[in-house]
């Protein structure tokens, strides 16, 4: 480098002047424009939110190591399962890998200076924090004691506690889902530097362009649930209500043709994660790249075609269940496409033990139990047995928490050094990698048994026999929790006194790479050109350039 | 827009390489907002579906309480509103400064004239008790469900209004650029996506108003 500012001892592609620093002040950042920039506004906001629904959850593991209810009232137990839900899901789980990684990946993924309207994008950081803080001003309020799942009839006429405050931050915080959809499906198309081809893009681009097609095609139709929600338990409009000929089973509907494909809004982010990192340790080109990419756009299509499994014990009828429960397990065979190309491409791959490989390899395990299990509940038979209990809370969080958050944090450990030109420790953060992973097993699987075993969820107090699986959850959730602090605390340190990384610390292939550590505001200092696929280690090993990790 | 490039390609935002990309992009994402307000509408048309099949002589009595006259005023003045904002776009391309002011502003008035006669039916239904709420009262066929057809007529048009609400207000904004002559036929993309926002509003409209107006119409009782 050139600048005059780089010290004879900094490494190669290390950048003194950066994004982060070129302009100072708030007010640089709070109405900043640039895609990075935006990407660090959210990667400290959902942190925060991220926090804040793990408190509510290890509230709620205090309160079942004991059979009976002796920390909170019912009452405050369902208010805090109901705001764990709702912070984790639509503020921390839906806005994380793309308003963090997404926003800082995706342009320079493509080769792009920005996204395509970087104004909207800002205001996407903006609505979701409008959204976030009615939560939080509710959460502070005494909450919502619904679920998160805001089933009618309770929470349009019995429950008096704040359905229509949380409902509006939801509304206000699909804008910003929206909003962000769009403006990555249009970066996508139209904004891909000269030669990269749609089959040339990182698969966690693909990923990202399948979420944006969820965000785009089923946020606006909670927005409208949550409308018809207000407007019923405001004006009793009848739409949901028996009494003027409405059906309750109708918000469900609603709710879950959204809600389902939301899940799916968590996960392939999370996914695309995954196929990064498993290409750049196993030093290999992807096995199967079109299979990878097209299952993304798989589960996002299928997605939309499953939402009544989430009602079979809700009065739906059985042929709808059976077609319900047919279409659902399809969605096991583009996620199982996903898991074996990941392993086929291990497979006789160089394979580094780096952290974010570590995260990876966790991710896939836990997947398939979380994916597996999905297909059981998919059965409609086993489901009545062990619908509402909790076997499905098992489950999600095994896809919800396992695997999204695993693959959000193997995501962040990846890209770290791009983010802030700076290295954590490497064996401190594979250490907290495998605490993250054993601690997430100890608290999960024992809740299959007691789900099996007929625990339902959403209750406070359970019969004595059940402590002992419930105190090994609630001693898992505590390994969990430092293993979610650790990572705190290192990245915080490494801002200041973690070692200055070079441009590409882990010797992986992409345009993001090819930048600076951290890159600068324009993103690269020539626009590049794309000449070859996405995962072209092969001709990298050729050139014997490869370094060791970092 | 964006900070500009250097270099002079006035109105053309860094980050793109060309007019052509920015046309594209801003083009590409008008259509992906109007997918999304084309599900949000979704939700409603597939309530009105689902309750008109399951009651149809409430939604035939509801229905012969709307005001087919005004609602055939109303949607003869949206399509000429329609014409006038299509000629805005044209005006713009070309290169009239002074008739795209025209021409939006006659899009503003008409849009005016649609939320006044709007305005005024709503308040006669206010009047005759038909707005779901404790005063809500109907008398007729179907008494027991026609509740359910003026919920989704008032949270139907009431969307639609308040779209036109917006778009009028977004109009607002285009006309102090569009007199300054900052709506070029290389770049107008603010005019060609406000364009296909109203053109969206009004084809709800088009599909709100035989459903709601021309329910009850198509056989006698």
């Amino acid at each position: 480098m050139s600048d005059p500012r780089t010290a004879a001892t900094d490494p190669p592609g290390y950048a003194p002047v950066s994004y982060l620093n070129e302009t100072w002040g708030l007010k640089s950042w709070l109405l900043t424009l640039d895609h990075k920039r935006i990407a660090i506004l959210y990667l400290i906001s959902v942190s925060f939110y991220f926090a804040l629904g793990g408190l509510m959850a290890a509230l709620i593991r205090v309160e079942l190591a004991t059979p009976q209810g002796d920390l909170v009232s019912p009452d405050w137990y369902n208010r805090l399962f109901t705001m764990h839900g709702v912070m984790m899901i639509f503020f921390f789980l839906i806005p994380a890998v793309p308003g963090v990684l997404g926003n800082f990946l995706l342009p320079l993924m493509i080769g792009a200076k920005d996204v395509a309207f970087p104004k909207l994008n800002l205001l996407s950081w903006y609505l979701y924090n409008i959204g976030a803080l009615f939560a939080f001003w509710a959460l502070l309020h005494g909450g919502v004691d619904t679920g998160w799942t805001f089933y009618t009839p309770l929470s349009t006429a019995y429950t008096n506690t704040h359905v229509i405050a949380v409902g509006l931050g939801i509304f206000i915080n699909g804008f910003s889902s929206i909003l962000a959809g769009v403006n990555f499906m249009v970066t996508i198309h139209r904004m891909r530097a000269p030669g990269q081809g749609w089959f040339r893009l990182p698969l966690f681009v693909w990923g990202m362009y399948a979420t944006s097609l969820i965000q785009v095609l089923g946020t606006p139709v909670l927005a409208i649930t949550i409308l018809l929600l207000a407007a019923e338990r405001l004006f009793h409009i009848g739409v949901f209500d028996p009494a003027y000929g409405g059906d309750p089973v109708l918000f469900q509907h609603f709710f879950w043709f959204y809600s389902h494909p939301a899940v799916y809004i968590m996960i392939l982010p999370a996914m695309g994660v995954i196929s990064e990192i498993v290409a750049a340790f196993a030093r290999k080109r992807i096995f199967g790249y079109k299979f990878v990419a097209f299952a993304s756009v798989g589960i996002a299509t299928l997605g939309f075609l499953v939402w009544a499994h989430h009602m079979f014990v809700a009065g739906i009828s059985i042929y709808a269940g059976a077609v319900f429960s047919i279409l659902t397990m399809f969605v096991a065979v583009p996620s199982a496409v996903k898991v074996f190309n990941w392993t086929a491409t291990l497979y006789k791959g160089s394979v580094l033990w780096e952290t974010p490989m570590l995260y990876a390899l966790g991710f896939i395990g836990v997947f398939v139990i979380g994916g597996l299990t999905g297909t059981m509940l998919a059965t409609l038979g086993l489901d009545a047995h062990i619908h509402d209990t909790y076997f499905l809370v098992a489950h999600f969080h095994y896809v919800m928490v396992g695997s999204a958050v695993m693959g959000y944090l193997g995501g962040i450990h990846f890209w770290w050094p791009k983010l802030v030109g700076r290295l954590y420790p490497a064996f401190l953060s594979k250490f907290a990698a495998i605490v993250v992973f054993i601690g997430f097993n100890v608290t999960f699987f024992p809740q299959f048994l007691l789900g099996y075993l007929g625990m339902p969820r959403r209750y406070h107090t359970y019969p004595p026999e059940f402590q002992t699986l419930n105190v090994m959850s609630s001693a898992g959730a505590t390994i969990l929790g430092v293993g979610y602090l650790i990572p705190m605390l290192y990245l915080l340190w490494s801002l200041k006194w973690g070692p200055k990384a070079s441009a590409n610390p882990w010797g992986a292939v992409g345009l993001e790479w090819e930048t600076t550590s951290p890159p600068p505001v324009h993103n690269f200092a020539t626009s590049p050109v794309v000449t070859t696929e996405a995962y072209d280690y092969a001709a990298r090993a050729a050139r014997a350039e490869v370094p060791v990790g970092g | 827009m964006a900070a500009e490039a250097p270099g002079g390609s006035p109105g053309l935002a860094h980050h793109f390489d060309s007019y052509e990309q920015q046309k594209e992009a801003a083009t590409l994402g008008m259509w992906l907002f109007i997918v999304q307000e084309i599900l949000f509408f979704g939700g409603l048309f597939f309530a009105y579906a689902l309750f008109r099949w399951k009651f149809p002589v409430a939604f035939n009595h509801a229905s012969r309480h709307l005001d087919v006259t005004l609602g055939t005023f109303n949607t003869a003045v949206l399509i000429g509103s329609s014409l006038t904002v299509a000629l805005a776009v044209r005006s713009a391309q070309l290169a009239k400064p002074r008739r795209i002011v025209g021409y939006l502003l006659g899009t503003a008035a008409l849009g005016l004239v649609f939320l006044g006669v709007k305005a005024y039916e709503y308040h006669h239904k206010w009047v005759e008790h038909l707005v779901p709420g404790p005063d809500f009262r109907f008398d007729g066929p179907g008494a027991e469900n026609a509740r359910i057809f003026f919920s989704l007529y008032f949270g139907m048009t009431g969307l639609h209004a308040l779209h036109m609400v917006v778009g009028i207000g977004i109009l607002l904004f285009l006309l102090r650029p569009a007199w300054q002559g900052k709506y070029t036929p290389e770049n107008h993309n603010m005019i060609e996506g406000f364009g296909l926002y109203w053109h969206f509003v009004d084809i709800i409209w088009i599909f709100l108003f035989p459903l709601l107006y021309l329910a009850g119409r198509h056989h006698q009782l």
